[in-house]
């Protein structure tokens, strides 16, 4: 292909292939040292420093995303205008992996694990709590639903409310978030199956960094993302196990003792092994798409069980209120509501860049044979409306009740900051409230065995040096490696700290994720169409 | 006895496979048997090549050696597959039966612990394939 970038680069030249045991390993030097030591190191002064950890991180983020809240939101604007230009621009004819390539995934396979490795999780837990939350408070000086005693406002008050607060928790799962998943996927995908590249994040920077691509500042890179991706993928893990515990506790009336959420991630992180074994056909597009039918059918039980007529109603009127407030919510000068800003807005933006890597790597890895416009419309458009819908079903119900029927149980659990049982405070008014309890559990434990699956897969590739066919105890290696820093962060305390550095990883990929940008223009212009 | 014997190559381990390249055309040239070379590969650059299409010219070539050094009758059969670190040894098992392989000539790594847990590949494909494979070790 003429296309392909011309590098003497061998995949694999800097890899060192020993046996430890009776293990093949084929890894990187020295991504794969820096990355394990970096987190081995991180994890035990996060554990023998609890406190000067928490303090130093946990100052870090919000440090972070309140100083720099306008490079985080010029970031993500630019991903959301860079994707619909390629929309839109001649660009978007080119075809991933060459005008002959065949796409390797249906479009239900590849949707479903577009979830799977980074928001399936999120989508449960705060489906039902957020568009509440924005319901109650919301941005852009809108008067809230409940007035200050905490009585109901009046009709008009509380249905504003509601629309904007639907359209304040779009924002946070629309556009944006694909976007910058859309820009790391893509380019990703380009430089890999197009220009011949390792399929690893620094090959993205081949139309800056050149030879150098190859040396320390890709070094650097791709330990940060494999960094990133393990502590993120780790301390949701520990959060996680600690979720479904308080859920079980909810539910079942199980005590959530730290045995049982030490149990629930050995369990997890069991299964997400089986799933590395049996390899990405057999395992994750599996279970992806198994999750994806048990979403769609808790989602169809909300919507007919639930507050049908409402839940159409407020999926238009958010919908469009997102579309009209969408340059005031995207704006950053001036902005006076801080606590939505830096608080909710801020953080996500640090929160989806910071996972972009892993996600943006996996979703490259299984869009190959898709043109540059059907990949951008389809990362883009589709998972914005699945979770408009989502929300509209989940977040719609709990505003409705909150509004209709006067019940508070899911505004009690936003009171008490316990995201975790908002769903289930919402599944009690409705039926069968066990059956669909124990469903969300279900969800949420196998979206978390997709993501430490997709995780290992992603961080053997980086730390493998683009290398998709090394030995697979590999992944074991780092299947395991997640479970056991979940497990003692759980134990020891640092959850959070270590979070807080995950999330701030944020920050430097932000301006890392616009210069690629740049190169998939660069990248993409050179191809043939 | 034997008229379509598939070998299976590791395009970047040439070295080690050796011995099971050369038993493999001994046989065919016995026999009169026609070799199947079968490498797979991802989507994805590897060390062998940057795409698919540069890894089955690779093998290409290699095939035309192998069938000019051995004097033997022999083909090329490049395969994608989606995982190859999982799915190579039902990826070879499904190969054998799309050529109608009556003898599988493959070399294995040395057996250990570690493939009670990970199959060695050629252990794998003689014991869930109903054809004859010789594994040299």
């Amino acid at each position: 292909m003429s296309s392909e970038i011309d590098t003497d680069y061998v995949i694999g030249q800097d890899n060192i292939q020993t046996n430890v045991g009776p293990f093949g390993l084929d890894f990187h030097n020295p991504v794969f040292l820096i990355s394990g030591l970096s987190v081995i190191f991180l994890v035990l002064f996060c554990l023998i420093f609890n406190e000067a950890a928490s303090s130093m991180f946990g100052a870090l983020r919000p440090w972070l995303t309140t100083q720099f809240d306008f490079v985080f939101a010029i970031a993500m604007n630019i991903f959301v205008l860079f994707c619909l230009f390629l929309v839109v621009s001649p660009l978007g004819r080119v075809k991933i992996g060459g005008k002959h390539a065949k796409p390797e995934y249906s479009y239900l396979s590849w949707f479903a694990m577009l979830f799977a490795a980074g928001m399936g999780i999120g989508l449960v837990f705060y489906g039902v709590l957020e568009p509440l939350n924005h319901t109650l408070s919301p941005p852009l000086g809108v008067p809230g639903a409940l007035d200050a005693d905490g009585n109901l406002a009046d009709a008009a008050v509380a249905a504003q409310a509601a629309r904007v607060g639907m359209a304040a928790t779009i924002f946070h799962w629309g556009l944006h978030p694909w976007a910058a998943y859309s820009v790391v996927a893509l380019a990703l995908a380009i430089f890999c199956y197009n220009k011949g590249l390792p399929l690893t994040v620094r090959s993205a920077f081949y139309p800056i960094l050149g030879k150098h691509t190859w040396g320390w500042p890709g070094h650097i890179i791709d330990s940060l993302a494999s960094l990133a991706t393990l502590a993120g993928l780790a301390t949701s893990l520990g959060y996680g196990a600690s979720q479904a515990a308080a859920g079980m506790n909810y539910v079942f009336g199980i005590e959530a003792t730290t045995t049982l959420k030490v149990i629930i991630i050995i369990a997890v992180t069991a299964l997400a092994l089986i799933s590395v074994l049996r390899g990405l056909d057999g395992g994750v597009k599996l279970l992806s798409e198994a999750n994806m039918l048990l979403a769609l059918a808790l989602f169809l039980f909300v919507l007919i069980a639930g507050a049908t007529a409402d839940i159409f109603s407020i999926f238009g009127t958010g919908l469009v209120t997102y579309v009209s407030e969408l340059p005031a919510l995207s704006n950053w000068i001036g902005r006076e509501d801080t606590g939505y800003f830096h608080g909710w807005t801020t953080f996500y933006w640090a929160w989806w860049i910071a996972w972009s890597p892993f996600v943006g790597m996996f979703i490259a890895r299984v869009s190959l044979g898709r043109t540059v416009r059907e990949f951008v419309i389809c990362v883009l458009v589709v998972p914005t409306l699945v979770c408009v819908l989502w929300m509209a079903a989940f977040g719609g119900t709990a505003i409705s009740q909150m509004v209709n029927d006067s019940y508070m149980g899911v505004q009690q659990t936003i009171a008490n900051w316990t995201p975790e049982l908002s769903l289930f405070a919402m599944l009690e008014q409705l039926p069968m409230t066990t059956v669909t309890s124990l469903v969300g559990i279900v969800l949420v434990l196998v979206f978390f065995v997709t993501s430490s699956d997709s995780g290992s897969l992603v961080v053997d590739t980086i730390c493998a040096g683009g290398k998709i066919d090394a030995p697979v105890s590999q992944r074991v290696f780092w299947c395991c490696f997640e479970g056991l820093i979940a497990i003692a962060l759980l134990l020891g305390g640092g959850l959070a700290s270590l979070q807080a550095l995950a999330i701030a990883t944020g920050f430097p990929f932000a301006i890392i994720c616009v210069a690629m940008c740049y190169c998939i223009y660069r990248g993409l212009s050179t191809e043939e169409v | 006895m034997y008229s379509n014997i598939m070998v299976p190559v590791d395009l970047a381990h040439l070295d080690k496979i050796d011995k099971a390249l050369r038993a493999a055309a001994d046989l065919a040239r016995h026999y009169g048997a026609t070799v199947h070379y079968v490498a797979v590969t991802a989507a994805a650059p590897s060390e062998v090549a940057h795409n698919p299409a540069e890894f089955a010219a690779k093998l290409d070539s290699f095939v035309a050696a192998q069938a000019s050094g051995y004097g033997i009758d022999a083909r090329a059969h490049p395969i994608k597959s989606h995982d190859p670190a999982v799915d190579l040894d039902e990826t070879l098992r499904d190969a054998g039966d799309a050529i109608d392989a009556d003898l599988i000539v493959m070399a294995s790594h040395a057996p250990g612990f570690a493939e009670h847990v990970f199959q060695a590949h050629g252990g794998y494909v003689a014991s869930h394939s109903d054809l004859s494979v010789f594994v040299v070790r």
